[in-house]
């Protein structure tokens, strides 16, 4: 009972939407692992993964499809989550891990280190990705929250682009003074699942577990802070807290996704405001399905890509921007904004 | 008070701001000094008297070669260049009243730059085209935010928000090309797309002339109108029922004056948002005189210039790197200063 007293309007379609989107997932992985340059047959599949003998399709399986859609679906999940967290707890429509800067202050801080001599395990440049993506959302958060009324919607996102374009400007002072370096950066910039491996996945999956959990600890938090800092006060839970917590989620998530994928825009933003369309506001409904349903999204935009100019490939990181931009568009022409 | 210097002659009579003419004075006088000085510094430094002898057609060779194909039309771009930026920005900001509405913020450079990049990676064209291409980029950009933003009226933040989405569509567009293109070409492209004068020759000079000495006008001519938008849409229509008219023929103007700066020169990032706020600050005065905010852009980019080519000797930074740097700290500072007195959000 006394969860209900801080739910908020949770629709009748929640109890289905969980499975409707497990079971688009699956549809995405199946055809993540089927579909591409060299199209695989079931008994290819099922041999591949149960079956190793070492022929091509056998290799095209374990090698290229299987790293790449566990990749999709921890980036996924991650990004989902991470905007589901961030539009919670600064009660902001646009809140995502790419308005609050995080893609660019990672970029920017894993180029600074791409310049530097010296430092040579890729490991050592994750972390200066988070820490770059955490500095670059602390700035924009304190940034857009200054003054009155807090983080409003309007605020944040100029915030976001603000800082953006500063560590933006940054970034392009490293790579036009260095070729090399700007040879990797043109790749590296666009996300894209084509370059996963299993080990870089494995590694980031701690992190991944980690925000989850941090997530899910926050989930009663978050609805209470959604009914603003004065009733969240009164119900006992402290809104600094929350906030705090929630911001080391959303770094952490996308931190971890942009590890794996690279830079990916608009699916942490699109994807909790889909959830919320199917199943209301409550954060026990919205943050499971945000991050099914922008796993779903971030398979099938990647089997997009590979579908539309085959033989070539589109990168995720275009064909996400491509279909999440008129969404972004849609939600800021549509929604009084400063509300949630 | 300001203090205001009134002239009459008869049935005419101007009113003249003292302190606005001389602001806008000094920036255009110290403009030109830093475009001389800057033909006199580089790799092969050359006294100011030879800069003159050889203008006046008494140089050597070399010299020619250094100063009339060179560096003269570097620097002529980079005043021009500015100029345009500062006066598109100026109109954008009191069309839109928003000090935060700019070319670059509200997509119109993201879609010029998407538009070169077309040219120079898939076409592998010439400047002539890129220039088109430009053009295109920026008018589809302008027109698509237009839209999207229009809502039974034009709102500022709503603008910015909708510019924000479609830059970053643009924006992915072009990396996307970058990733696929020969290094030698996306190089060359990533450096156009901060903003570069690196190499400006005098094809580069003529589309941003042409569209100062074709816009400008329209836009100085059209103050009048101006004013009246600037006092918001409602009183727009009942002092002046066809103001809509205007509205669109101003902001088209700033449009091209923005477009044709990006095709000579990239999108030199901030010279449009920050050039009319220096004014503001330095008047403290809502609306910026056109000119003057010109003249800010033009000493603006000059002087980046001037220090993205000597600091790094013999490297270069493109230009559009160091207003960005200077720029975006001046964006957030007008933001923190904005949410402190409440007006936005």
């Amino acid at each position: 009972m006394r969860g209900n007293r801080f739910a908020l309007r949770s629709r009748a379609t929640a109890p289905w939407a969980i499975p409707g989107a497990a079971a688009l997932v699956v549809l995405a992985v199946v055809l993540s692992m089927k579909v591409g340059a060299r199209p695989l047959s079931w008994a290819e599949l099922s041999d591949g993964l149960l079956r190793f003998s070492g022929d091509r399709s056998d290799i095209v399986v374990r090698h290229v499809r299987l790293p790449r859609t566990v990749a999709g679906l921890v980036a996924g999940v991650c990004l989902g989550l991470s905007g589901a967290v961030a539009q919670g707890i600064t009660r902001n429509p646009l809140a995502g891990p790419d308005t609050l800067g995080v893609n660019a202050g990672a970029a920017a801080a894993m180029i600074a280190v791409f310049a530097m001599p010296g430092l040579g395990a890729l490991t050592g440049y994750v972390w200066f990705g988070f820490l770059g993506g955490a500095l670059a959302a602390l700035a924009v958060y304190a940034i857009g929250g200054s003054g009155r009324d807090g983080a409003t919607p309007v605020k944040l996102a100029l915030a976001g682009a603000a800082v953006s374009a500063l560590l933006t400007a940054m970034t392009s002072a490293f790579i036009l003074l260095d070729r090399d370096l700007f040879a990797r950066y043109r790749y590296w910039i666009i996300g894209s699942l084509a370059r996963a491996d299993l080990i870089t996945v494995g590694q980031a999956v701690p992190f991944a577990v980690a925000g989850m959990l941090i997530a899910v600890l926050l989930v009663r938090r978050l609805d209470a802070v959604a009914l603003g800092e004065d009733t969240a006060r009164g119900l006992g839970v402290r809104p600094g807290v929350t906030r705090g917590g929630g911001l080391v989620a959303v770094v952490v998530l996308a931190g971890t996704a942009t590890a794996i994928a690279g830079p990916v825009a608009f699916v942490g933003l699109v994807a909790p405001h889909a959830a919320r369309a199917l199943a209301g506001t409550a954060h026990r409904w919205v943050l499971p399905l945000s991050a099914l349903l922008s796993a779903a999204l971030v398979l099938l935009a990647d089997v997009a890509g590979r579908v539309v100019i085959a033989p070539e490939e589109v990168q995720i990181g275009v064909t996400a921007a491509v279909l999440g931009g008129p969404a972004f568009l849609y939600l800021v022409r549509t929604r009084k904004v400063a509300e949630l | 008070m300001k203090r205001r210097l009134v002239l009459r002659h008869g049935p005419l009579s101007a009113r003249l701001d003292v302190r606005g003419l001389v602001l806008g004075a000094v920036v255009w006088l110290a403009a030109a000094a830093l475009g001389f000085a800057a033909i006199t510094i580089g790799q092969y430094p050359l006294p100011l008297r030879t800069v003159f002898d050889t203008l006046a057609g008494n140089g050597s060779v070399i010299t020619y070669e250094i100063v009339v194909n060179e560096r003269l039309p570097r620097a002529l771009s980079g005043v021009l260049v500015g100029a345009a930026f500062g006066a598109a920005g100026a109109v954008l900001q009191r069309l839109a009243r928003n000090p935060l509405v700019s070319p670059d913020v509200i997509g119109i450079n993201a879609g010029a730059s998407a538009g070169a990049v077309v040219m120079i990676v898939v076409v592998g064209a010439a400047s002539a085209w890129v220039t088109a291409g430009a053009l295109a980029g920026a008018t589809v950009a302008a027109a698509g935010v237009y839209t999207i933003a229009w809502r039974r009226g034009f709102s500022g933040y709503r603008l910015v928000l909708v510019g924000i989405g479609v830059a970053a569509m643009f924006g992915s567009a072009a990396t996307f090309l970058l990733s696929r293109a020969d290094i030698n070409a996306a190089y060359s492209a990533a450096e156009w797309m901060v903003g570069s004068l690196s190499g400006r020759s005098w094809p580069d000079v003529v589309p941003v002339a042409a569209g100062l000495g074709l816009l400008l006008p329209i836009v100085l001519a059209s103050t009048r109108q101006l004013r009246v938008l600037e006092l918001g849409d409602d009183l727009a229509h009942v002092l002046s029922p066809r103001i809509g008219r205007h509205r669109a023929a101003i902001l088209a103007a700033a449009v091209g004056l923005s477009a044709l700066a990006t095709a000579s020169a990239g999108p030199v990032g901030f010279v449009a948002l920050v050039a009319p706020q220096i004014v503001r600050r330095i008047l403290a005065e809502r609306t910026p005189s056109l000119l003057t905010a010109a003249g800010t852009g033009a000493l603006l980019v000059v002087t980046a210039d001037l220090v993205a080519r000597t600091a790094f000797a013999p490297r270069e930074l493109p230009v559009g790197v160091l207003t960005a740097l200077v720029g975006a700290p001046v964006l957030i500072g007008l933001l923190i200063r904005a949410n402190r007195i409440g007006t936005s959000g």
